[in-house]
């Protein structure tokens, strides 16, 4: 491990990515579990919790993919060709589900098209977005500076499995933020779902896990090497932790306690995908360095983020402030 | 072979098609979002109920588009990968720091104080929810600074070397942000966002005025566009005049295809007003010029001479009908819109601005010019510079993904159809509450900005009887 401009800028993007994943993905959740909750009124206080802060975190996948781009340009342009579909199927399913934020308060008529925009579209981006992750994590073969693979390569059963298990991971995200979010009856069968979407993310983590060592002989290696097989024993408990700190805050209605369990959960998921692929970028074919754009590049734009990242990890938080504690069903200027 | 011209062809459709749909919400959403900061500054400043009240209108209808601007740049920000992988390999290192600073100082700053400012006045107060809005603004003109310099050094390239790998490095960062055309652009780009959104604005309000529903606000919104477009409109020629003597410096084909000179002119070059460019023939049919008149524009000079397209190899020129054609339209419309500056000047001093209703009028007709505009212009830009992606160093065939054309083309059906859809029914929300301007109230009993769910009885009323605006 040299602490190098490459090894930085790495460390960043990973941060920006899973500040996307946890960011997005509870609103990405609560989307989700539009379709489970048939009441106006219900729906009406779950997208008003997300409402004010769902653009902020979309910016982050901005920052993923244009950060991405200026510094490891080589990634960036064999990784968005060969998960071509899946891509653009997801930027289908955003634009669908951030426009509902605005679109359904403007139509009594056609508000039932834009609970389904906001559903379909949450599920579908959430849905490719593992399965992207899903055939990154099987590799993709670049040559001579471009992806040599063809263009189903993506579709396998592993990436299917991994997309549904985002889904079910951000219905989780989901479900516990409303908890935290909302109040009475709303609340009480979001615990409920809360609870199954654990059970499930548990199992899928379990799968996940069970699954990778055999698809890529670096990862075994990984898994079951030294030193990074304490990792690989360490990992389950605190997994495991982290699930009993979810269902006791469930049962015990410490109402933020939840959320902060799934946030382990994903923050644990994605320690462990990371010290899986380090330091390839696109596994088995780029290294970070390989993928790198030159210094002049990664120093430019790393002077910017030393200081800009704080002040917007800064002024976000201040958003959420304002914005803290439940809901009231009848605010919002909708 | 073919199937690769194909599948570039293609994707030079899809960003055509993607990007102007994106350009029309910043156009709109960077002016509106000054024009917000403006209003709320005059509501805090003056406490006149009217401006608080044309606030609350106009930011509602800012959240529409802003929402649509977010999600139809997300698709610009991964087409560079999709579609024109090879570009973002080669030029990343230069024009993808440009937009990792655009995310860092702007796009985060939009979207942190974009919550606030819409659903958090009650909270924060009036000076802070102030502050929001400026941050907004802010953000918004942030963010067309450094994506107007991305696009600015692929028109003018400065500040590089290139490496082994084919790779554009930067040497000289100051070169590359201030680039040569950077400058001309942004100011003409921002004059073009206050003008277009001071169009619309002024569009409804006489809109309003004509109907006569809400005659204090319509009337207030109505002069302060039309004192926008009177100020504006004519700086705004000018800019353009210095952006084009930029452009025949750095980009002299560019030019030679806006005029339709085909043929040098080594004593004074004709301004051509109208024709058809016939570029198999190379010269422009049926054409009406004024002698002399481009080199006087260009040059300063009845007499100076002028290179034609006959000076470049036939495969390095870019198309010169749009070309030709976009720029007419873009320069017509700035005229109109000096006329109508001029017009609502005269009715101004004749103390008629409120009430004449030709003016009114012509308002709402101009109300769409500035997109129209806006778009005319960027074809005229990026057309105008093909066959380069970036301006003498890399053509736009080397620049395209391996991607299959039957990819390419899905994908572009999907967008278009999604597009249409999804962007038209948000356009026909726009407009049906642009045309919903409740009656001004009763003196000493604001209206409440704050909705307690869905529509209130008044608006919902006025639906019933009108479904369209300006
Ligand atoms: C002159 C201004 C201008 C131009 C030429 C472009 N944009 Fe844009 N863009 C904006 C001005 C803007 C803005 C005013 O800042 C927007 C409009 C609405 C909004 O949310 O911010 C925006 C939004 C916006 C977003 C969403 C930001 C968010 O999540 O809040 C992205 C990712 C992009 N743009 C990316 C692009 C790319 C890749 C472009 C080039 C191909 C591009 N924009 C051209
Ligand atoms: C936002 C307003 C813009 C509009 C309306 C616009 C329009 C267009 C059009 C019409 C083309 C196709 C030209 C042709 O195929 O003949 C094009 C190409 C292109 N533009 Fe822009 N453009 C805009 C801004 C930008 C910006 C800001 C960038 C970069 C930061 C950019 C990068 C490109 C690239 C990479 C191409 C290559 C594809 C090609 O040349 O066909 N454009 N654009
Ligand atoms: C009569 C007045 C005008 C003149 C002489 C003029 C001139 C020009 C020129 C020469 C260009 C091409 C620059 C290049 O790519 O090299 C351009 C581009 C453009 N124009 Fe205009 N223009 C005028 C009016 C307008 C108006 C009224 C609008 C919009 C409201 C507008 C919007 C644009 C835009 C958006 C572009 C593309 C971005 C850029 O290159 O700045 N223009 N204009």
């Amino acid at each position: 491990m040299v602490l190098d401009l490459p090894f930085i800028w790495a460390a960043i993007i990973a941060f920006a990515v899973l500040a996307y994943v946890i960011l997005d993905g509870f609103d990405l959740g609560v989307g989700i579990l539009f379709p489970f909750f048939k009441e106006k009124h219900d729906r009406d206080v779950m997208m008003n919790s997300v409402a004010p802060v769902w653009d902020g975190n979309e910016t982050w996948l901005v920052l993923g993919g244009g950060g991405l781009m200026a510094v490891f340009p080589l990634a960036y342009a064999t990784i968005l060709p060969a998960l071509y579909m899946p891509l653009i199927l997801m930027l289908l399913g955003l634009i669908f589900r951030g426009v509902a934020f605005e679109y359904r308060w403007r139509t009594r008529r056609g508000e039932f098209l834009w609970d389904i925009a906001f559903a379909g579209g949450s599920m579908v981006a959430a849905f490719t977005q593992g399965v992207a992750l899903g055939a990154l994590v099987q590799g993709i073969p670049a040559e001579d500076r471009a992806y040599a693979g063809g263009w189903w390569d993506w579709l396998t059963p592993f990436s299917i499995a991994t997309g549904l298990a985002l889904v079910i991971g951000y219905a989780l995200l989901g479900a516990t933020w409303l908890v935290m979010k909302t109040s009475g009856d709303l609340a009480a069968r979001a615990r409920g779902y809360a609870l199954k979407a654990g059970v499930g993310t548990l199992a899928a983590m379990g799968v996940f896990s069970l699954w990778t060592p055999f698809l890529e002989p670096l990862y075994f290696e990984r898994w079951f090497g030294w030193p990074t097989l304490i990792f690989s024993l360490l990992v389950p408990l605190l997994v495991l932790g982290c699930f009993t700190l979810l269902v006791h805050g469930l049962s015990t209605k410490h109402d933020s306690r939840p959320f902060l369990a799934a946030l382990g959960l994903f923050v644990l998921g994605f320690a462990g995908i990371g010290i899986s692929f380090y330091p390839y970028i696109v596994p088995a074919s780029l290294t970070i360095w390989q993928a790198a754009a030159p210094d002049e590049s990664l120093s430019f734009l790393l002077v910017g983020a030393l200081v800009l990242v704080p002040v917007i990890l800064a002024y976000t938080a201040y958003a959420y402030w304002v914005f803290r504690g439940k809901v009231d069903p009848e605010e919002g200027y909708h | 072979m073919f199937e690769q011209l194909d599948a570039t062809l293609l994707a030079r459709f899809q960003f055509a098609f993607t990007v102007s749909f994106h350009i029309i919400f910043p156009a709109f959403s960077i002016g509106l979002a000054s024009y917000l900061a403006v209003l709320e500054g005059l509501w805090l400043w003056t406490k006149d109920e009217v401006y608080f009240a044309l606030f609350n209108f106009w930011k509602t209808i800012f959240a529409l588009a802003f929402g649509m601007g977010v999600v139809s740049g997300i698709v610009m920000s991964y087409q560079f990968g999709t579609n024109w992988s090879v570009f973002s390999d080669k030029a990343g290192p230069v024009i993808g720091p440009l937009m990792g600073y655009e995310v860092m100082t702007a796009f985060f700053l939009e979207a942190g104080f974009l919550g606030v400012m819409l659903f958090g006045l009650n909270r924060v107060g009036p000076k802070l929810h102030f502050f929001a809005t400026l941050m907004v603004a802010v953000g918004t003109l942030i963010s067309a600074t450094w994506i107007l310099a991305a696009n600015s050094w692929m028109q003018t390239p400065a500040g590089f070397s290139v490496n082994e790998a084919g790779q554009f490095v930067p040497t000289d960062w100051w070169a590359v942000i201030f680039n040569p055309s950077f400058p001309y652009r942004l100011v003409h780009m921002v004059l073009a966002a206050y003008l277009t959104t001071a169009l619309v604005v002024g569009a409804v309000g006489a809109y309003h005025l004509l109907r006569g529903d809400a005659p204090k606000r319509a009337k207030k919104m109505f002069s302060m566009a039309m004192w926008m477009a009177a100020i504006v409109a004519p700086i705004q020629i000018f800019a353009g005049d210095m952006h084009g003597l930029n452009t025949l410096e750095h980009q002299p084909v560019k030019v030679m295809a806006m005029e339709g000179h085909y043929q040098s002119h080594p004593d004074g070059a004709p301004l051509i007003l109208f024709g058809i460019p016939n570029s198999a023939a190379q010269r422009v049919d049926y054409a009406i010029e004024i002698p002399k008149l481009s080199s006087l524009i260009l040059k300063h000079d009845l007499n100076a001479p002028l290179a034609g397209l006959d000076t470049v190899p036939k495969e390095l020129q870019p198309p010169v009908a749009v070309v030709f054609w976009s720029f007419r339209i873009m320069v017509a419309i700035g005229f109109a819109m000096l006329g109508l500056g001029l017009w609502s000047l005269w009715c101004r001093w004749r103390g008629t601005l409120g009430e004449n209703r030709w003016l009114h009028r012509a308002a709402v007709l101009m109300g769409p010019a500035g997109f129209v505009a806006v778009l005319a212009g960027w074809v005229t830009t990026e057309v105008g510079r093909q066959p380069y992606t970036v301006y003498g160093h890399l053509l736009t065939a080397q620049s395209v993904a391996p991607i299959g054309a039957p990819a390419v083309a899905t994908s572009l059906i999907a967008f278009i159809v999604v597009y249409f859809f999804v962007f038209g029914a948000g356009t026909f929300y726009i407009l049906r509450l642009m045309g919903r301007l409740p009656r001004d109230p009763i003196p000493d009993l604001t209206e409440g900005p704050i909705r307690s769910s869905g529509i209130t009885p008044a608006a919902a009323h006025a639906s019933r009887s009108h479904h369209h605006g300006a």
